[in-house]
């Protein structure tokens, strides 16, 4: 079980969270086929530590990013989006 | 040695101490014609038919710890073609013929049973959506059954029919060719196949790198050394992402954690595989008597084969519901498997980005089904250079194209 500190609303339990991807940055609408679908599909999905986005769904809503490893599951750090 | 009912008696009558290893221990060699980097069943499996359809006489299986020790060791066993669009039913029925002649093939038991598979319909709007789909598999040739409440009821009486129930049983459609096999069987099955072909099957072998000659891929990095091949591919499933990493580039593939259970033996009470779409449950009975249960993924990413304990409360909580006979019994084990889950729950199959190298990943959480069509395809590419009519659509090349083949809506069904 994850015990997730949410970083509005403190340590809560990973039933009231959604995993929501690997941040990326979203191309310009001229970009290529190619980076539309690196943008849209492709993955590092590291085995380790990963930065994740995470949202607060059953909670206060919010989306924030984590710093967690998927190899032990240890949430390093969890901060504001864009923080 | 060949096994028959002869050799278990001619065997049996001298104590046990004839029985041969299944497969070689080899010395590695430092070239090769082909490496399969990862000996599951369908890097086994690949190898074997590398050795028999194609003839490649130099071929090795690069194994980082045991063989079917990873994903092949940790599903549910069931084997089933029941997919809703045409690619995907060409190429799983492929796979289930092979299975159903396997046996036979390799001469090793891996105790098919084609009990049937039974997916339930929980509400009008589910009976709806699979009329549709049983209609779709029917034009595809797969041979499914449409079934009303009280047929379900009479093949499956244990299931909770109350008018209480919070998943009520509306109707249900079964895939009567489907069912269970015996999933280290079929690896050993192979790897046995294999290594009478000649092909090495090198475990205990942790492939660190890929060998580049300019931008080509020529053998690999391991922990035994570097070897050299002809041509490489990687069947790695939850390890994909890492294996392609090391290469330079990056698959549509995210690695989740499925659990699995079993629970204590009990004497026959199941005949037929049940799942249950709307709670993703999976249900069969082992020939050990264990009931052998799963359901969805535990949705973030992991490398972790534990999985995590919402998820397996989810899990056992959705088997009660529609098996309320079950409450009373004791869990043996649970534990899970690393699976490489494509956007559109198909896999990919085909050449990789980086010349050399061949992929057969992103199966997801259904790979076990296809061990054979993996191993089919995936020799095919790496033996001609070219795609076979059924691997084609899966080619990595559909998600910048935008052909997905997007089971994960189509088949409405639990993988």
């Amino acid at each position: 079980m994850l015990l997730i500190p949410c970083p509005w609303c403190g340590p809560r339990s990973e039933h009231e969270f959604g995993f929501g991807g690997e941040p990326a940055v979203r191309p310009q609408s001229s970009a290529s086929d190619t980076e539309w679908a690196d943008y849209l599909y492709m993955r590092t999905n590291p085995k380790g530590r990963n930065t994740e986005l995470w949202c607060h769904s059953a909670g206060c809503g919010q989306w924030f990013v984590m710093e967690r490893d998927t190899v032990t599951h240890a949430i390093h750090t969890t901060r504001e989006m864009g923080a | 040695m060949r096994y028959s009912g002869w050799q278990l008696l001619k065997q049996g009558l001298r104590g046990n101490a004839g029985w041969q290893p299944a497969w070689r221990t080899p010395v590695l060699q430092r070239s090769y014609d082909a490496i399969v980097v990862g000996g599951g069943g369908h890097g086994l499996a690949a190898a074997y038919y590398l050795a028999r359809v194609h003839g490649l006489k130099r071929v090795a299986v690069l194994e980082r710890g045991w063989i079917g020790g990873g994903n092949t060791g940790r599903n549910t066993t069931i084997v089933r073609s029941n997919y809703f669009f045409a690619e995907s039913a060409a190429m799983y029925d492929f796979a289930l013929r092979l299975y159903e002649g396997l046996s036979r093939e390799l001469n090793y038991n891996i105790m098919l049973s084609q009990r049937g598979v039974l997916n339930l319909a929980h509400t009008e709007h589910d009976m709806e959506l699979m009329t549709r789909s049983v209609n779709a598999m029917l034009l595809n040739g797969i041979d499914v059954e449409l079934l009303d409440a009280k047929q379900v009821r009479d093949e499956v009486p244990l299931l909770n029919f109350s008018p209480s129930a919070r998943f009520p049983i509306h109707g249900g459609f079964v895939q009567r060719r489907g069912g269970v096999a015996r999933h280290d069987a079929v690896a050993w099955a192979y790897a046995r196949g294999a290594s009478d072909l000649g092909v090495d099957i090198i475990q205990n072998c942790d492939v660190t790198g890929w060998l580049r000659e300019g931008s080509r891929i020529v053998g690999v990095e391991t922990s035994l050394g570097r070897i050299s091949a002809g041509v490489c591919a990687m069947s790695v499933a939850g390890h994909s992402g890492v294996m392609a990493e090391m290469a330079g580039f990056r698959l549509p593939i995210t690695s989740y954690a499925l659990q699995a259970m079993v629970s204590e033996p009990l004497k026959p009470i199941l005949d037929t595989v049940v799942m249950s779409t709307a709670t993703g449950m999976y249900v069969s009975q082992s020939d050990k008597g264990e009931l052998v249960f799963g359901a969805g993924l535990d949705l973030y990413p992991s490398y972790a084969q534990r999985g995590n304990l919402p998820t397996g409360q989810a899990i056992v909580a959705a088997m009660l519901e529609l098996f309320p006979a079950f409450r009373r019994l004791k869990m043996l084990r649970q534990w899970a498997g690393i699976v490489d889950v494509c956007w559109d729950y198909s896999p990919v199959i085909g050449p990789a980005p980086v010349e050399g190298l061949y992929l057969n990943c992103g199966w997801g959480t259904g790979g076990f089904k296809a061990t054979p069509v993996g191993g089919w395809l995936l020799a095919h590419l790496m033996a001609t250079g070219q795609h076979h009519a059924l691997s084609a659509p899966f080619d990595l090349g559909r998600f910048t194209s935008g052909m997905l083949v997007d089971e994960a809506a189509g088949a409405g069904i639990a993988h």
